[in-house]
C-alpha cells in the first residue's frame, strides 16, 4: 500500500510539473503568435521608438533565446516589466492583486464548503421531505446561473433597490456581495455532492448497527455518516478553486474589486501581453497545485480507493 | 389421411413410475392460450422514452426548449426589424430621427408617432431600442439563436473528436491506449477557463487577416475561436467516457465473433462498438450544450466572444451592464434567458440520463 501510494504520488507530481511547463510554453508561444507584436497597435509609433521598446522588453532577440529567458524568469517567478503599467514589475502587480483576490476567494471557498455540506446533509436527512425539496430546487437553480449573472442580480437587489451593501468593493462591507456571488455555484455543487453521497452512506448497514446500539442521532450523523460522505467533496475542492478564480474575473469587474481578476481583464483589453502571460501562468499554477492536493487528500481520506 | 400412430404403451410394470397416459387428458386450445403470458416486446429506445415521459420535469423542460428553438427560428423571419438595423440612421430621402435611440418598451419614436397619426400601422418595439436605435427584442431573439447554435456546434465538435479519439484508444488498448491517455491526462489537467481566455485573446487577433473576405469573416473571429478552443480542449472528458465504455464492451463475445469473421477494426468500431454506447454519447452531448453556452456567455461578457454587430446573450448582458441603474430590464432579459436555457438543458439532460442510462446515476 505504502509503496503504491508513493508511486501514485510521484506520478501525480510529475504530471503536475509537466502541466505547468506546458502552460508556460503554450502561453509563451501563443502570445508570440499574435502578428505585429504588442506595440504595433499603438497610434503611430516611430520606428526608433519601436526598436527601443522591443529592446527594452527583449523582443529583438531570436525566439528561442526569448523562450529560454522567459522559462528562466518563470522558474524564479519573475515575469519581467509590465508593458502598459509604466515602470511596474508584473510579479509585483500580481502579488498585490492576489492579496485582495485570495481573501475573497478563500472566504468564498470556505463558506461554499461549510454551507454546502450543512445543507447537503440536511437534505439527505430529510430525504423527500419539504426541506429536501426546497434545498434541491434552489441548488439546481444556482448551478444554472453563470457567476456574472448572479453578481449583477445581487448588485441590483442589494445595492440599487435596497442599498444594503455598497456597490464598490473597496468600501467597508463591499466584499460581501463578491463573496456571495463567487460562492453560490460551488455551494450548490457541494450540496448536490454531499446529498447524494450522504444518502448512499445513510443506507449502509453500519449506520443501522450504530442506531441499533443506541448511538444518538446527531452522533450517528456526524461521527459515522458525515465522515464517510465527505470524500467526494474533497475531490471537488480543486475544481472549485479553479471555478472561483475564473469567476473572480467577471465578479471583480462588476464590483470594482482591485483584485487579480480585474488586472487580468484590463490587461486583455489593453494588450498588456507580459501581464496576460504572467497572470495566466500564476493562476494556472494555483489551479494545478490545488488539483494535485485534492487528489492526494482524496486518497489519504479514503484508503478504499484503488490507486491504479 | 395421416397414418394412425399407435399410442398405446406396453403393459405397465406395477412397480414402475412410468405415467399412465390413460389417466391424462390433452390440453384444449383455450387452456394452451391461457398459459402464454402476453407481453409486447419493448425495444431499448421505447423503454427509455417511456421512462423519460414519466419524468414530468424533463418533459416540461424539453417542451420549453422546443418553444424557445421554434421562437428563435420563426420570429426573425416575420419580425419587421433586423438585429443590426439602426432605425435612427436615415435611409435615402429621409430625415434622421434621433428619438429612435433608447426607446422604452412599447414606446414610439417621433417619426413613428406621425405615421400612427396618419393612420399607418407601426409594429411596436416590444423591448424598446438600444442606444444605437436597434430594436432590442429582435437582438435578444437573435442573441438567443447565436448562443444556442454556438452551444450546439461546439458540442458536435466535442462529440466528433472525443468519440473518434476515445474509441481508437479504447479499441486498440495496450501501448496505444497508454500514450493516447497520457496526452488526455495532460490536457485534462490544464486549467480550461484560463486557457480558453488566452486562446480567445490570441485567435481574435490572429484570425482576422486570415479569414478576411471569406464566409468565415461573417461569423466573426470570436465565434471561430470559441469553436477552436472547444475542439482543442473540451473533447477530453468525452474521449475518456467513450474509452471506458469501449473497454468494457470489447470484452464481449460478439466482438470476438466479428473479429473471427475478419471484420476490420474500423468496421468493428463503427458497426459494433459505437452503437452500443450511443446512449452515453447522446447524454453527454446533451449535457455538454449548456456547458458550451456557459463558456460562450462568459467569454462574450469579457468582450472576447462574438463580434459586433452580432449579439449573443453574454455580449448583450455585457453591453447593457451600465443600464443596471436605470432600465434594469435590459440587463435582466438576456441574463434570465441564459439561466432558463441552461437550467432546462441541464434538467432535460439529467432526465435523459435517468431514462436511458440508469446505471450512471450520480
Amino acid at each position: 500500500m505504502d509503496k503504491k501510494f508513493l508511486y501514485y504520488l510521484i506520478k501525480r507530481v510529475l504530471l503536475a510539473i509537466v502541466t505547468i511547463f506546458l502552460v508556460v510554453t503554450i502561453t509563451f508561444f501563443i502570445m508570440n503568435f499574435i502578428p505585429g507584436g504588442p506595440f504595433q497597435s499603438e497610434k503611430s509609433v516611430k520606428p526608433e521608438t519601436l526598436a527601443a521598446l522591443n529592446a527594452k522588453f527583449g523582443l529583438d532577440k531570436p525566439l528561442g533565446e526569448q523562450y529560454v529567458n522567459y522559462l528562466k524568469g518563470a522558474a524564479t517567478f519573475d515575469f519581467g516589466p509590465s508593458m502598459k503599467l509604466d515602470g511596474r514589475q508584473v510579479t509585483d502587480v500580481i502579488l498585490e492583486g492576489f492579496a485582495v483576490s485570495a481573501k475573497t476567494g478563500l472566504i468564498a471557498a470556505a463558506c461554499a464548503l461549510v454551507l454546502g455540506m450543512v445543507f447537503g446533509s440536511l437534505a439527505a436527512v430529510y430525504h423527500n421531505k419539504i426541506i429536501d425539496r426546497i434545498i434541491m430546487v434552489v441548488s439546481t437553480a444556482f448551478v444554472a446561473m453563470p457567476s456574472f449573472i448572479v453578481a449583477t442580480l445581487l448588485l441590483w437587489l442589494f445595492c440599487i433597490q435596497t442599498n444594503v451593501f455598497p456597490p464598490n468593493g473597496q468600501e467597508p462591507g463591499g466584499l460581501v456581495l463578491p463573496i456571495i456571488s463567487l460562492m453560490l455555484y460551488p455551494m450548490a455543487y457541494v450540496i448536490r455532492l454531499t446529498r447524494s453521497s450522504m444518502l448512499d452512506v445513510l443506507g449502509q448497514d453500519y449506520i443501522r448497527t450504530a442506531k441499533a446500539k443506541g448511538v444518538s442521532g446527531t452522533k450517528v450523523l456526524f461521527k459515522h455518516a458525515l465522515r464517510n460522505a465527505v470524500t467526494p467533496v474533497i475531490t471537488y475542492a480543486g475544481p472549485m478553486i479553479a471555478f472561483i478564480i475564473t469567476g473572480s474575473l467577471v465578479v471583480e469587474k462588476i464590483f470594482v474589486v482591485p483584485g487579480l481578476g480585474k488586472y487580468f481583464v484590463s490587461s486583455i483589453t489593453n494588450r498588456d501581453y507580459s501581464m496576460v502571460m504572467g497572470t495566466t501562468i500564476f493562476l494556472a499554477v494555483i489551479v494545478v497545485i490545488m488539483m494535485l492536493l485534492s487528489d492526494i487528500l482524496y486518497k489519504i481520506f479514503d484508503p478504499r480507493v484503488d490507486l491504479s | 389421411m395421416s397414418k394412425k400412430v399407435d399410442t398405446s404403451l406396453p403393459a405397465k410394470n406395477p412397480l414402475s413410475f412410468q405415467l399412465d397416459l390413460s389417466k391424462w387428458e390433452k390440453a384444449s386450445t383455450t387452456e394452451k392460450e391461457q398459459q402464454i403470458v402476453e407481453r409486447e416486446s419493448v425495444t431499448f429506445f421505447r423503454d427509455g422514452m417511456r421512462r423519460l415521459w414519466k419524468n414530468k420535469v424533463a418533459i416540461t423542460c424539453a417542451f420549453l426548449l422546443i418553444v424557445i428553438i421554434l421562437a428563435v427560428i420563426i420570429i426573425p423571419m416575420v419580425y419587421p426589424y433586423s438585429y443590426d438595423q439602426q432605425l435612427s440612421v436615415a435611409k435615402r430621402g429621409q430625415i434622421p430621427d434621433a428619438t429612435y435611440n433608447e426607446l422604452g418598451p412599447m414606446e414610439y419614436s417621433k417619426t413613428e408617432l406621425k405615421k400612427i397619426e396618419n393612420g399607418e400601422k407601426v409594429f411596436p418595439h416590444i423591448l424598446g431600442t438600444d442606444s444605437l436605435g436597434r430594436d432590442y427584442f429582435i437582438r435578444v431573439v437573435y442573441g438567443t439563436r447565436i448562443s444556442l447554435s454556438v452551444g450546439l456546434f461546439a458540442s458536435i465538435i466535442v462529440l466528433i473528436i472525443g468519440t473518434l479519439y476515445g474509441s481508437i484508444s479504447g479499441y486498440f488498448g495496450g501501448k496505444v491506449d497508454l500514450i493516447m491517455m497520457r496526452f488526455v491526462d495532460i490536457i485534462y489537467s490544464l486549467p480550461d477557463m484560463l486557457m480558453v481566455v488566452l486562446f480567445s485573446v490570441v485567435f481574435n487577433r490572429t484570425l482576422e487577416p486570415l479569414i478576411e473576405g471569406t464566409f468565415l469573416s461573417k461569423l466573426g473571429t470570436g465565434m471561430i475561436s470559441i469553436f477552436i478552443v472547444f475542439a482543442l480542449l473540451y473533447w477530453v472528458s468525452m474521449a475518456r467516457l467513450i474509452r471506458g465504455q469501449i473497454l468494457t464492451i470489447k470484452q464481449q463475445e460478439f466482438i470476438l465473433t466479428a473479429k473471427a469473421l475478419g471484420a476490420k477494426p474500423a468496421r468493428i468500431i463503427r458497426k459494433h462498438l459505437l452503437p452500443n454506447c450511443i446512449s452515453v454519447i447522446v447524454i453527454s452531448t446533451a449535457l455538454q450544450i449548456p456547458n458550451a453556452i456557459f463558456t460562450e456567455s462568459f467569454l462574450s461578457f469579457l468582450g472576447l466572444g462574438v463580434s459586433i454587430p452580432m449579439p449573443s446573450l453574454g455580449s448583450l448582458a455585457n453591453d447593457n451592464l451600465s443600464y443596471i441603474y436605470s432600465d434594469v430590464y435590459r440587463l435582466m432579459v438576456p441574463a434570465l434567458t441564459i439561466c432558463v436555457i441552461v437550467l432546462s438543458l441541464n434538467l432535460f439532460g439529467d432526465g435523459l440520463r435517468d431514462a436511458f442510462d440508469p446505471k450512471q446515476k450520480k
